[in-house]
């Protein structure tokens, strides 16, 4: 079980032509990135650039992005209104490695399936609302950046 | 093109994933694994741990929503009230004509009271095969009897309207027996309860992970209550008005990046019936205040 090995690497041109039409006028997702999981863990960088603290805790506060502090306590102290939904996140740099905190921010249903922590770099959920469709939560940087933020936690 | 393509791979990827940890993994959904807990059986009888929104609104909000001289829906329910009484319709008869007044128990001409209409909608219309609201069995009245056009759905007067038949049956406690198989509404329950547990939206949340399993906890700023209808139509200050019950789904489906449905759609009124038999035993609210 714990051995299985996941290739997401997917072509872009092959699959183009087949959906013409299936996203909504002012749609501007930006191309998924494929990645590698490797044991519950995606030891690779999904854009291959290191990704920014200062930026990730942007990210995590911002209501229309991350929006972490629904559902966890942070230490964001500028922040009122921190939500009891999720443990609290304010030592996740020592009890995770950064590959694991990447697979967390992708899909955490990989670990839970029926965890309430939206998976932020997926599409493909049911009844989505038009302007989301095909469209992750987050960028692959964005997730690189709270990744990134969450190590700085210690 | 670049927009087309990436669609394509995003659904591609994610039911990769999906695949793989379905795989992996032997978790039950929430769905399935709570779906027993704070509903019980498929019983008919009441719901002993059901709550409102009510006991999680802070002091002020309930005082407004106990006192009718503070409640903020009372002024629809006034502008509705001269609407029940009026003849100025097509058909030349006004509500309180064939219901009598809103509180007479005995229904008027036609023997069919106001009181208890909030504690047992939906039911079930044998004319469509579906479930009937209130809101839909007022706009029946309107257009059926006083012939002239139904109240939009949001309106002022719909809401007040709403609010005036509602609030007959105060305290009253919700009854729905959906649950039976034998029941007509058994079909839109089920249907109702699906959608209930079923995980939609960018956000990918059924109803119930925040209204079974975090009731009482909190998110951001809110605490969660058990999500339950009893209380509509209800006053929100955030709205600054009163709102239906649908928009609230409306509003629920939204945070969630969900698609929304209509306003009566069957969708909603299925989710109603299933909310209805939820709550069942708590008492009629209408028109509640709430943050
Ligand atoms: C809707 C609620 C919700 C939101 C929003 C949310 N999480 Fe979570 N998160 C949870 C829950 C619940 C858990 C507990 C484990 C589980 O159910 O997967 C969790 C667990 C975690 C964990 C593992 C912590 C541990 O000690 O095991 C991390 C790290 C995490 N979340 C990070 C984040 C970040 C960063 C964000 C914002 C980008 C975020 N979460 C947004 C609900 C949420
Ligand atoms: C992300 C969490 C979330 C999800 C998912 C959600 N809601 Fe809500 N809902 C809320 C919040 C927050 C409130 C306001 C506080 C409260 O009463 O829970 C609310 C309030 C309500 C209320 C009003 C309760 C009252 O007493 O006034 C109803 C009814 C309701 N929701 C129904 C639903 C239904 C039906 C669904 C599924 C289609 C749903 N909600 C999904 C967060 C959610
Ligand atoms: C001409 C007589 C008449 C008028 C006028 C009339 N109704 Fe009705 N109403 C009925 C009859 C008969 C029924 C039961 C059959 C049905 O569902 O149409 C009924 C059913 C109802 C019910 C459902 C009662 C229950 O126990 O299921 C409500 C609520 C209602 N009317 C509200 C109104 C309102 C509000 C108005 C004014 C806008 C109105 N009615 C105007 C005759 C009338």
């Amino acid at each position: 079980m714990k051995n299985k090995k996941l290739l997401a690497k997917l072509s872009a041109a092959a699959f183009g032509v087949a959906v013409a039409g299936a996203i909504s006028f002012g749609a501007q997702a930006e191309e998924m990135v494929s990645f590698e999981i490797v044991d519950e863990t995606i030891p690779q960088s999904l854009t291959g650039k290191a990704g920014d603290p200062v930026a990730g805790r942007k990210t995590a506060i911002n209501r229309k992005k991350g929006n972490c502090l629904a559902c966890h306590v942070m230490p964001i102290p500028e922040q009122q209104f921190h939500g009891l939904i999720g443990p609290t996140l304010d030592d996740t740099g020592d009890r995770f490695t950064e590959a694991e905190l990447r697979m967390r921010m992708v899909d955490s249903k990989v670990f839970d399936e029926s965890t309430m922590m939206p998976s932020f770099y997926k599409t493909g959920q049911h009844m989505v609302l038009k302007k989301f469709v095909g469209k992750t939560i987050l960028s692959a940087q964005e997730v690189e950046d709270v990744v990134a933020y969450l190590m700085t936690l210690k | 093109m670049k927009k087309l393509i990436t669609t394509a791979i995003a659904l591609m990827s994610a039911g990769l994933l999906v695949a793989a940890c379905s795989a992996g993994d032997s978790n039950m959904s929430a769905g399935d694994s709570n779906m027993s807990k704070s509903t019980g059986e498929n019983g008919i009888s009441d719901n002993p741990d059901a709550w409102s929104g009510y006991q999680t609104a802070r002091e002020g909000v309930r005082a407004m929503n106990d006192d009718d001289f503070e409640n903020p829906v009372m002024p629809y329910v006034d502008l509705a009230a001269n609407i029940y009484d009026s003849r100025d319709n097509k058909g030349n008869i006004s509500c309180a004509d064939c219901h009598g007044a809103p509180e007479d128990e005995t229904g008027g001409r036609s023997g069919i009271p106001m009181k208890g209409v909030g504690a047992s909608y939906p039911r079930f219309n044998a004319d469509t095969g579906k479930p009937i609201n209130v809101e839909l069995q007022i706009n029946k009245c309107r257009e059926e009897r006083q012939v002239e056009k139904g109240f939009k759905y949001e309106s002022d007067e719909m809401l007040g309207m709403t609010a005036l038949v509602n609030y007959q049956s105060r305290g009253m406690p919700v009854v729905s027996t959906a649950a039976n198989p034998d029941d007509e509404l058994h079909s839109a329950w089920q249907t109702g309860k699906d959608f209930y547990y079923q995980r939609r939206g960018q956000l990918d949340m059924g109803c119930n992970n925040c209204h079974e399993d975090n009731a009482e906890n909190i998110i951001r700023a809110e605490t969660l209550s058990q999500g339950q209808s009893n209380g509509f139509p209800t006053y929100r200050f955030k709205w600054q008005k009163p709102g239906s019950l649908h928009r609230r789904f409306r509003g629920c489906n939204k945070n969630i990046r969900a698609a929304n449905f209509n306003y009566g759609s069957d969708e909603y009124l299925n989710l109603e019936t299933y909310l209805a038999w939820r709550g069942r035993g708590l008492p009629v609210e209408a028109p509640a205040v709430r943050k």
